[in-house]
């Protein structure tokens, strides 16, 4: 059993707003075949385990319930390893500057 | 929160919109497709003036105009002798949350606390966000950004993870949807449970508030230089940057400054398409939302947009992602100048161009943005890469957005293409002939409007209308 959170702590809930067959008429074949999904991070209002339905108090004061899905996630956007297409562009241009009709 | 299904929801639209921006558009209709622009901005009370002072007050505004002094060599170094006019960069990543948006955010924000709401909501999944976000905080304002964030899988675009990231630091509630245009629907719901204001991108206020950039640019060129810029490039998403920025350059007297929309093209990607979400490489800037709202701005999350952005350009052009991520590389190790991506859009359009005109000549690149963690081409690429996107160098002709980024081996190789003006104005034409209630006739005052809105003449819309008439008929 997962470990039950305590209130006040910063987590995320999820909880889905419109099932497949509730999608709007306009939305391509592959859109409407999926549910259209929210989540929102906020402080935890009562103790709760991942899983279970829960109401956190958002950044705006707002009350909003869900399923508590994760304590004080993380930010994962990052980098990631450099790109070689990139690398030599600098190189490049600088070369082409020190030409001849770049010259200073 | 509030219960309501999304088809009792979309039905209130028009209510919640009233009591979410204090404003009746219906006060403005004056005809079956015309409605009042001038006044309808005229009355909010900001002429350019006042948007400075207010924008004055938070610090934004007032940023550097840079002259890119070696990306212009670099440009005379491809062109014919004489050619390769000078490069100006507006930087615009000098505003408090990081870009214009700023500018967008500053006369919502301030517009929403003199009229007493309590915070503010806006739909966006971009650096507007984050501007709002800051804006609010500064205001004592609460703060809501609904983003359309991640695909089914869960998989969140990197640029956006980043402006969550930025607006949950600046004390927002962020609302992270997946993919589909019924964000709408969550938007109106939330503005109906919050009672907070709209700040939509679209508003009156969010175009005013970027007219003072068009005034700035003229100014800082003409001390700079001595003369007006000869060609003025902006990033062209949802119309309003063109429009701020064009009416600011009217207001500073820049009269014969040629103002062009740049945009990413992306054509073949769906917008709404779940497996497309995360194909796309830029977030903004892009031709999946430059041209629908340029051949019909009203389809915004207001009655009616105060961005028109046809009204507006003289040229509208599109440049590759390839081309992009090349000029960002080079902004930052010509010029030291680490910004963007999506913002160098109009830096992309701005080397082709400048190497066609004279050497005297000035282009001003409008805009520049903050880079970081997920909002850069390292982080782009990287997921092209883990989605088989095919990443390579060569020339930009031959990529195909979603399938293939291919990146400029010479500058040389950076080119305009020209999107097809006529052809945008016939499109909004025939948008506004569905957009006509049956059985209605456009009267004297909605064709004056559509000549405006298309920048053409009253002879113009009555042959297009005749046409596009016949053909349904």
């Amino acid at each position: 059993m997962a470990e039950r959170i305590a209130a006040g702590t910063w987590v995320e809930i999820h909880r889905v707003v419109l099932r497949p067959g509730e999608r709007a008429p306009s939305v391509p074949a592959d859109t409407r075949e999926v549910p259209l999904e929210m989540r929102v991070k906020g402080f935890l209002a009562e103790a709760a385990a991942p899983g279970e339905e829960a109401e956190i108090v958002t950044p705006a004061g707002r009350r909003l319930r869900g399923t508590l899905t994760e304590a004080n996630p993380a930010y994962t956007h990052g980098f990631g390893p450099p790109i070689p297409e990139l690398s030599t562009i600098g190189r490049e241009v600088r070369n082409l500057l020190a030409g001849p009709r770049g010259a200073p | 929160m509030t219960g309501g299904s999304y088809e009792a929801i979309m039905a209130q639209r028009g209510e919640i919109m009233r009591e979410s921006l204090g404003l009746d558009y219906a006060r403005y209709v004056t005809g079956a497709l015309a409605f009042d622009y001038e006044r309808l901005l005229a009355d909010t009370g900001y002429d350019v003036d006042t948007a400075r002072a207010v924008q004055g007050r938070t610090a934004v505004g007032n940023t550097p105009l840079v002259e890119l002094h070696n990306i212009t060599a670099l440009v005379r170094s491809i062109a014919s002798p004489g050619r390769g006019a000078r490069i100006f960069v507006k930087d615009e990543a000098a505003n408090p949350s990081g870009s214009f948006k700023d500018r967008r955010a500053s006369l919502s924000v301030h517009e929403a606390k003199q009229r007493g709401y309590a915070g503010v909501v806006a739909a966006t999944s971009g650096n507007y966000g984050a501007a709002v976000a800051s804006q609010a905080a500064r205001a004592g304002l609460r703060c809501i950004v609904v983003q359309e964030a991640f695909d089914s899988r869960g998989v969140a675009q990197p640029e956006i993870a980043e402006k969550t990231r930025a607006c949950e630091a600046y004390g927002a509630e962020v609302m992270r949807l997946s993919v589909g245009p019924e964000l709408f629907y969550v938007f109106l719901r939330t503005l109906k449970d919050s009672g907070y204001f709209n700040a939509s991108l679209y508003t009156p206020y969010s175009v005013l508030g970027i007219e003072t950039l068009g005034r700035e640019l003229a100014l800082q060129a003409r001390e700079q230089t001595g003369r007006d810029p000869d060609v003025v490039i902006a990033t062209h998403a949802g119309g309003g940057n063109v429009t701020g920025t064009a009416r600011g350059l009217r207001q500073a007297g820049a009269a014969h400054t040629v103002l062009v929309a740049a945009s990413v093209d992306l054509a073949g990607l769906h917008m709404a398409s779940d497996r497309d979400f995360n194909r796309k490489s830029f977030t903004t800037g892009h031709t999946g939302f430059s041209v629908p709202f340029t051949v019909w701005p009203d389809r915004a999350d207001v009655p009616r947009s105060a961005a028109r952005p046809l009204r507006y350009m003289d040229r509208f052009v599109t440049v590759t992602q390839g081309e992009v991520f090349y000029a960002t590389q080079v902004l930052a190790e010509l010029e030291g100048l680490e910004r963007g991506p999506a913002g160098n859009t109009s830096l992309a359009a701005a080397v082709a161009i400048a190497r066609e005109l004279e050497d005297e000549q000035i282009v001003v690149v409008q805009e520049t943005e903050y880079t970081g963690a997920g909002k850069h081409p390292i982080a782009q690429l990287n997921l092209a890469k883990r989605l088989g996107i095919e990443v390579r160098r060569g020339d930009p002709r031959d990529g195909e957005p979603g399938r293939r980024i291919v990146i400029p081996e010479h500058p040389a190789q950076i080119a305009v293409v020209d999107v097809d003006l006529p052809r945008l104005r016939r499109l909004y034409l025939q948008h506004a002939v569905e957009a006509l209630p049956a059985g209605a006739k456009p009267s004297d005052v909605d064709l004056e409007f559509l000549a405006a809105d298309t920048r053409s003449t009253r002879t113009y819309v009555e042959e297009t209308l005749h046409e596009l008439g016949g053909k349904a008929g």
